[in-house]
């Protein structure tokens, strides 16, 4: 059978992987450059029996997606840095009370209105600490349209799987580009379905402190539960027992750090026997892999390490290659002043020096950039 | 025979947090009573809440209920009610909660006349965090951050309500309980977004400072401000001075949000 083979915008690819994952709810509010993603899915969603709303602002556009969550429905929402700010605030409340849902932030420069149509990845830190509070994050990046349907998908995934809300951090050049899609037939990428409890309605807990999974009942399917932003118990109740609140602090953010091999997604490219290391997500990892191939047609042993999951960050990841001994200096492009490099370094622990190559410049990190900084490591 | 409340409250959760005096207690009771005559599903209802002494309410009763953030129960009540239209989303908040921090959510739901009703828990006053002026608190009221006197202008909040284009909404208080009842019950039964006003005592945070000396003071008080609507038809503006209305003040049939949505997009069910 023939490919199903489109010419898409990426911010189109991820409405279209939303619809393949069975959302069907989007609430969002209009930002460059994301706005793409929310008209995709006002036109959409009604043909396979979702809705959408635009809403009042950011700060509703997410709690309107937590809601819609909670009466069992994948919801979506896309933003890019100021409205990301915006949605801090309920995306905590997701972390803490373990809403799956789906947040994309398109990258722009910033801080405040900042560059609006200027491609950016300065938001790595705040997907990460965005919100206040100690709390897990899952974040992934797709690199291409493909990936941006694909990853949403697995952002889904994601979401359901472990209960919190997910991030697809990707950014202007990706969001708004084209390039070929083949749209995957029904069945051929996994889709996980939101797990429903099995248990009697009075017995339900559904934040069982010492359950790593609960099934997160829908509101209307008979299991009538309290959700609060106050830290709760395993019945949902306020408490305000310091005891459980370390417990359940640490085991959110420990469910993600134990399915590391679960949640963690990369792609290595010339590791094996690399000496220098290039570390890079998004666009810019597209830049990297020609100056990989660029360096090793200059006899310099180099290699790509590209995550699809930045967060959690890809510890084990650099770890294993750095244990290989080979590795004499790790190169971090970043369309920002050194939020990965920062991370990259903690986990390197000074076994190898690692060099940021940072720019604001609003255009991708050109290949030949990053060779010249390959080349200072040999 | 006493009426019943217990089969609509969750065992175990009482005492409320709320201060001796405080008549939220009162709009708890009136609020269960009037769902109870609906005979509604306890599985099909749904109560959101922000911020505030009102909001733990939830937490007392046996349905669905969710506790947001500050300002945004109106937010998450929108999205759980598009996600399913067949529950029944209760949205409640304070003064503060609804009309300041959470003012954008109140208009716009008001505007697109979802099928929500929103329960208004007017004390003129942030009691929670101690008493700090809101958007309600009268002008020269005393708050610990007007301890000169209120110097801002207030909201009406059913004069914003009718603005915004909600399309029933009525003002009651929790001295008038079974009058309380009759409006949430009516604003219940509305089809499109309602809006009850209920006005609320904090002894505790307003009363005490605002020549209040008790919580019995604050019922006298509503008992001799509120003038039924209809009566203050008949009545001049000298004799409805320092008074307030009761009733349902606006109520209107037109199109709610999501038969318009599903109608517009040809939602395919």
């Amino acid at each position: 059978m023939a490919k199903k083979l489109e010419f898409m915008m990426g911010n189109h690819a991820v409405a279209e992987g939303a619809l393949y994952a069975g959302c069907k709810f989007y609430g969002g509010y209009p930002i460059t450059p994301s706005t793409e993603v929310a008209e995709r899915m006002a036109e959409r969603l009604p043909k396979v029996g979702g809705r959408f709303i635009q809403m009042e602002d950011e700060i509703a556009a997410m709690a309107s997606v937590i809601g819609a969550s909670l009466a069992g429905v994948k919801s979506l929402t896309a933003t890019s840095g100021p409205g990301l700010s915006l949605k801090q605030e309920n995306i905590g409340y997701a972390m803490l009370c373990e809403i799956p849902v789906v947040i994309v932030d398109v990258m722009r420069g910033g801080p405040s209105t900042g560059m609006p149509t200027g491609p950016s990845q300065s938001d790595i830190m705040q997907a990460k600490w965005g919100t206040h509070g100690d709390h897990p994050v899952i974040a992934v990046t797709p690199a291409s349209v493909q990936e941006q349907f694909n990853e949403t998908v697995r952002a889904f995934n994601l979401a359901e799987k472990y209960r919190c809300p997910v991030y697809v951090l990707t950014d202007a050049i990706i969001g708004q580009m084209m390039e070929q899609l083949e749209i995957p037939e029904p069945g051929e990428l996994e889709v996980i379905e939101r797990p429903k409890p099995d248990c009697k309605p009075e017995e339900y807990l559904p934040f069982d402190m010492d359950k790593e999974f609960v099934p997160l009942a829908a509101f209307g399917s008979g299991y009538r539960y309290h959700v609060t932003g106050l830290h709760h118990n395993s019945d949902g109740f306020p408490t305000n027992d310091p005891v459980l609140h370390t417990k359940n602090t640490v085991r959110l953010i420990e469910r993600i750090n134990k399915n590391y091999d679960d949640i963690m997604k990369v792609e290595e490219f010339m590791t094996d026997d690399a000496e220098v290391l290039v570390f890079a997500i998004g666009v810019s990892a597209r830049s990297a892999k020609h100056a990989v191939i660029e360096a090793r047609n200059q006899g310099i042993k180099a290699g790509l390490l590209r995550p699809l999951t930045i967060w959690p960050f890809p510890d084990k990841h650099i770890d294993n290659i750095l244990n290989k001994g080979n590795v004499k200096g790790i190169v971090v492009p970043e369309m920002n002043l050194g939020q990965m490099t920062l991370e990259v370094q903690r986990v390197a622990k000074g076994r190898c020096q690692v060099e940021g190559l940072f720019s604001l410049m609003l255009d991708p990190i050109l290949p030949g950039e990053i060779v010249e900084k390959i080349r200072r490591f040999v | 025979m006493a009426y019943d409340y217990a089969k609509y409250l969750r065992p175990g959760k009482l005492p409320h947090i709320w201060c001796a005096g405080c008549t939220y207690g009162i709009v708890l009771k009136s609020m269960i009573r009037a769902i109870d005559s609906l005979n509604y599903d306890k599985n099909d209802v749904v109560v959101t809440s922000g911020i505030g002494c009102c909001s733990r309410l939830p937490g007392y009763v046996d349905f669905n209920t969710l506790h947001t953030t500050h300002g945004r129960s109106i937010a998450f009540a929108t999205g759980v009610k598009v996600a399913n239209p067949k529950l029944k989303v209760i949205a409640l908040g304070g003064d503060g909660d609804m009309t300041a921090i959470g003012g954008n959510h109140f208009i716009h739901a008001c505007r697109r006349n979802i099928d929500i009703t929103v329960f208004v828990f007017n004390n003129n006053i942030y009691g929670m965090t101690g008493a700090q002026y809101s958007p309600t608190t009268p002008k020269g009221a005393w708050a610990t951050t007007a301890p000169y006197g209120m110097t801002e202008n207030n909201f009406d909040i059913t004069s914003l309500a009718i603005g915004a284009g909600a399309s029933f909404v009525a003002r009651t208080t929790a001295y008038h309980a079974t009058h309380c009842e009759k409006m949430i019950k009516e604003a219940l039964e509305h089809k499109g977004l309602s809006v009850v006003e209920i006005i609320n005592a904090c002894p505790t945070g307003f009363g005490r400072k605002n020549k209040f000396k008790t919580p019995t003071s604050m019922l006298l008080w509503m008992k001799d401000s509120a003038v039924n609507v209809e009566k203050a038809k008949n009545m001049s503006p000298e004799e409805l001075a320092g008074k307030f209305t009761i009733g349902v003040l606006h109520k209107e049939e037109k199109p709610e949000y999501l038969e318009t949505y599903d109608a517009t997009v040809g939602l395919k069910k």
